[in-house]
C-alpha cells in the first residue's frame, strides 16, 4: 500500500463531498429536522395512566390501593428491582412498590409520584415506608437523540460509500482508476477513511447544535460515546462496501441500500423500545450494527454506562466491521 | 528493432460471442498504429487487453519481449472511450490526483501547455465542453510520461474544429517518440495520424499495412463523380457486356469506378453525355473500408 496514492484519493473524495453543498447541507439538516420534529411532537402532557411497578403483588393483594382507577400496576420481579428504581429516577415509572418489604420509591420531583403517594396513604398503604430517589425526567427526545444520530450515520455511511462507489463504477471513474497503479485496497481505504471523518465531523456538529438549541441528557463519558460512534460509523461504512463491491447500476444499489437501511431503521430501537416486541424480533435486531450503536450510545448518554457495560455492543460492532470489510474487499471489482 | 508490443493469437469471448478471434500483430516502437473497424468489430476489446485491464481468454501480449505485468501500468498512458472524472474537482486537481498515483511523472505545467488547458485549468471538470474534456483526458493519459499510449476513439462526438485541434496534439505527442495505439472509425483521422493501419471486423484482422500500401493493394482504379442525367442513367443501366459501368449513386449524382480514365471518358462522350461537373478523385480509406466490411461507417 502506497501512502501517497491513498492520500491523493482521500483528498479528492473529501473535496468532492465538501464541495457538494446540497449533499452536505442535507447531511446536517436531516437529523436536525427529525430531532426538532420529534422534540415538538412529544412535548406536552402525555395521556394515559399513572404507572406503578409492584414487587410481590400477591403479598399484600388485599391492599385498597390496587383498586384505584387510572393507575396501571405492573408486576415486577426481584431481579428487575434496580432497573425499576432507575426508571423511577427517570420518571418512566411514577412509583415502585415492594409489597414484601412494605416500601415504596418515588421521585421527589415528580408530580405524579406525589399524587400517588397521597392516594397510597389514603387507601391502606399508610404503613409503607418512603424511599426518595432523585433524577431528572428523561424526555422522549433525550431517549431519541442517540438513535437518531446513529441512524444518520447509517444513511451517510451506506449511501455515501455504497451508492457513490456504484456511481463511479457506472460512469467509468473506477475503470480509469483501474488502469493506474492504484490498488483496490488503497482506493477502498481512502473511501472508508474519508467517509469516517466526514461522518464524525457531521455527528459532532449535529450533537453540539442540538445540545445548544434543545439541550439533552448526557451523563456518561464523552470518550466512550466517541468510541461508540467511531466504531459504529466504521461498521456501517464497511457494510456499504459490500453493496459497493459488485453492483453496476445505481437503481440496484439504491434498492439494496434501502433493503438494508429500512429494517435497521425500524428494528434497531431508534424510535421505540424493543422491550415489548416478540423475542425473536429482539434477537434479530442484534444482527444490525445500528442496534448496538443505539443501545451503547443510549446507555452512555442516559445511564452513564461504563466501558465495561457497553463492551458487548463494542465487541459486536468490531466483529461485524471485520466481517463486512473482509467481504467488501474480497468481493470488490473495479468493473 | 524489436517491436514494443507483440500480440499473438488473442481470443476473447463474452457470453459465447467471439469479440476477438485470433488476432496477431506487432506494434513497432515510435509509430502511431490505427485500429479501425465498425462498431462491434472488437477494437475496444483488443485495446483493453493490450492495456492490461482485460484478460484474454487465450493468446499472449509481450511488452518489450516480456509478458504484461502490473508495472506495465506505469509505462502506459490510457484514454478510454468514455470516462467520467470525479465530480466537484477542477482540471488541475484531476491532473494532480492522477499524477500522484504514478512513481515516474511528467512536468504538469508542460502538459497543461501542450494540451492547451490554461483557459479552464481551474474549472470544475463537469463543466467542460466536449473538446476540452477530451484534451483533459489526453493530458491525464500523459501524466506518467508514458512510453506507449492507448487512445480509444478519442475524437468521437467532437466538432470538426475540435477534432483538428486534437489531431495537432497527437502530432505533438508523436514527435516525442511515444508509441500510440489509436482506435477510430474516422478514416480521415486514421489517414492523418496513423503510420500503420489494422482493419478489424467480427473480431478478426481483415487488412493490415500503411494507408498507402492498403490503398494500392486493394485499388487500381479511380472514381469519376458527375451529375446525373437521363443519358447517363441509360448508359449505366446497360449490362456489363454492352458497356455498362461500375457505378453507385451519390448525393451529387453518380460515382463511376474505372481503371482507365480515357476509355471511360470516351465512352461517356460517344454516348453524348456532357462532361460538365465531372470530378475525378482517388480511392480513400472510406472506400477501402466499405469494400472490406460492406458496411457504412457508423458513429
Amino acid at each position: 500500500m502506497r501512502w501517497q496514492r491513498f492520500v491523493s484519493v482521500l483528498k479528492a473524495r473529501n473535496r468532492e463531498f465538501l464541495r457538494d453543498r446540497s449533499a452536505l447541507a442535507w447531511n446536517i439538516i436531516f437529523p436536525l429536522l427529525i430531532i426538532f420534529g420529534f422534540a415538538y411532537a412529544f412535548t406536552g402532557d402525555q395521556l394515559g395512566h399513572y404507572k406503578v411497578g409492584v414487587i410481590g403483588l400477591s403479598e399484600d393483594a388485599e391492599l385498597d390501593f390496587y383498586a384505584t382507577d387510572y393507575v396501571q400496576f405492573i408486576a415486577i420481579n426481584e431481579q428487575e428491582k434496580a432497573l425499576s428504581i432507575n426508571k423511577v429516577k427517570r420518571h418512566k415509572l411514577d412509583m415502585l412498590l415492594d409489597a414484601r418489604l412494605k416500601r415504596y420509591w418515588m421521585n421527589d420531583s415528580s408530580p405524579s409520584g406525589y399524587m400517588l403517594e397521597r392516594v397510597l396513604a389514603g387507601s391502606g398503604g399508610y404503613a409503607y415506608q418512603k424511599e426518595v430517589v432523585k433524577g431528572k425526567q428523561i424526555r422522549y427526545v433525550d431517549w431519541l437523540i442517540p438513535g437518531v444520530m446513529g441512524m444518520n450515520m447509517m444513511f451517510s455511511a451506506l449511501f455515501g460509500v455504497g451508492y457513490v462507489v456504484v456511481r463511479y463504477r457506472k460512469n467509468g471513474v473506477l475503470k480509469r482508476l483501474k488502469a493506474t497503479p492504484l490498488s483496490a485496497l488503497e482506493f477502498l481505504s481512502a473511501q472508508v477513511i474519508s467517509r469516517l471523518w466526514l461522518i464524525m465531523a457531521i455527528t459532532i456538529a449535529v450533537y453540539v447544535g442540538c445540545n445548544l438549541l434543545i439541550g439533552f441528557a448526557m451523563v456518561g463519558s464523552y470518550i466512550n460515546l466517541l468510541l461508540v460512534f467511531v466504531l459504529g460509523a466504521f461498521s456501517m461504512i464497511s457494510m456499504g462496501l459490500i453493496v459497493a463491491a459488485r453492483v453496476k447500476s445505481e437503481e440496484m444499489a439504491g434498492g439494496l441500500l434501502n433493503l438494508l437501511s429500512w429494517p435497521m431503521m425500524f428494528l434497531s430501537g431508534v424510535w421505540f423500545s424493543l422491550e415489548g416486541l416478540h423475542p425473536w424480533v429482539q434477537k434479530l435486531a442484534l444482527i444490525f450494527p445500528l442496534t448496538h450503536i443505539t443501545q451503547a450510545a443510549r446507555g452512555i448518554m442516559l445511564d452513564g454506562a461504563s466501558l465495561l457495560a457497553i463492551m458487548p455492543n463494542l465487541a459486536a460492532l468490531l466483529v461485524m466491521s471485520f466481517i463486512f470489510i473482509l467481504l467488501g474487499v474480497l468481493l470488490f471489482r473495479w468493473e | 528493432m524489436q517491436p514494443i508490443l507483440q500480440i499473438k493469437q488473442l481470443h476473447k469471448q463474452f457470453n459465447g460471442l467471439k469479440a476477438v478471434n485470433g488476432v496477431s500483430f506487432d506494434v513497432p516502437e515510435g509509430i502511431c498504429l490505427g485500429l479501425l473497424g465498425p462498431n462491434g468489430a472488437g477494437k475496444t476489446t483488443t485495446v483493453e487487453m493490450l492495456e492490461g485491464i482485460r484478460r484474454p481468454d487465450k493468446g499472449s501480449i509481450l511488452y518489450r519481449s516480456a509478458p504484461l505485468n502490473e508495472t506495465f501500468k506505469n509505462s502506459a498512458g490510457i484514454m478510454f472511450q468514455s470516462t467520467a472524472l470525479q465530480d466537484f474537482i477542477t482540471v488541475r486537481e484531476s491532473l494532480e490526483l492522477f499524477q500522484r498515483l504514478y512513481p515516474d511523472i511528467s512536468n504538469i505545467e508542460e502538459i497543461i501547455k501542450d494540451c492547451a488547458l490554461e483557459d479552464f485549468i481551474d474549472q470544475d471538470t463537469a463543466k467542460l465542453s466536449g473538446g476540452q474534456r477530451q484534451r483533459v483526458l489526453l493530458a491525464i493519459a500523459l501524466v506518467n510520461n508514458p512510453e506507449i499510449m492507448f487512445l480509444d476513439e478519442p475524437t468521437t462526438g467532437l466538432d470538426p474544429q475540435a477534432r483538428h485541434n486534437f489531431w495537432q496534439l497527437i502530432h505533438k505527442i508523436k514527435r516525442q517518440n511515444k508509441t500510440i495505439v489509436l482506435t477510430t472509425h474516422y478514416m480521415d483521422e486514421a489517414y492523418e495520424l496513423c503510420d500503420k493501419i489494422i482493419i478489424m471486423d467480427h473480431g478478426k484482422i481483415i487488412a493490415e499495412g500503411t494507408p498507402r500500401e492498403l490503398l494500392s493493394k486493394h485499388f487500381n482504379d479511380v472514381v469519376i463523380q458527375m451529375p446525373s442525367s437521363p443519358k447517363l442513367e441509360a448508359l449505366i443501366a446497360l449490362p456489363d457486356e454492352q458497356g455498362g459501368l461500375n457505378f453507385s449513386w451519390h448525393q451529387e449524382g453518380v460515382e463511376i469506378r474505372c481503371s482507365d480514365i480515357n476509355q471511360t471518358v470516351n465512352q461517356l462522350l460517344s454516348a453524348g453525355i456532357s462532361l460538365n461537373g465531372l470530378q475525378i478523385r482517388e480511392r480513400t480509406l472510406d472506400d477501402l473500408f466499405l469494400e472490406l466490411t460492406g458496411k457504412a461507417l457508423r458513429q
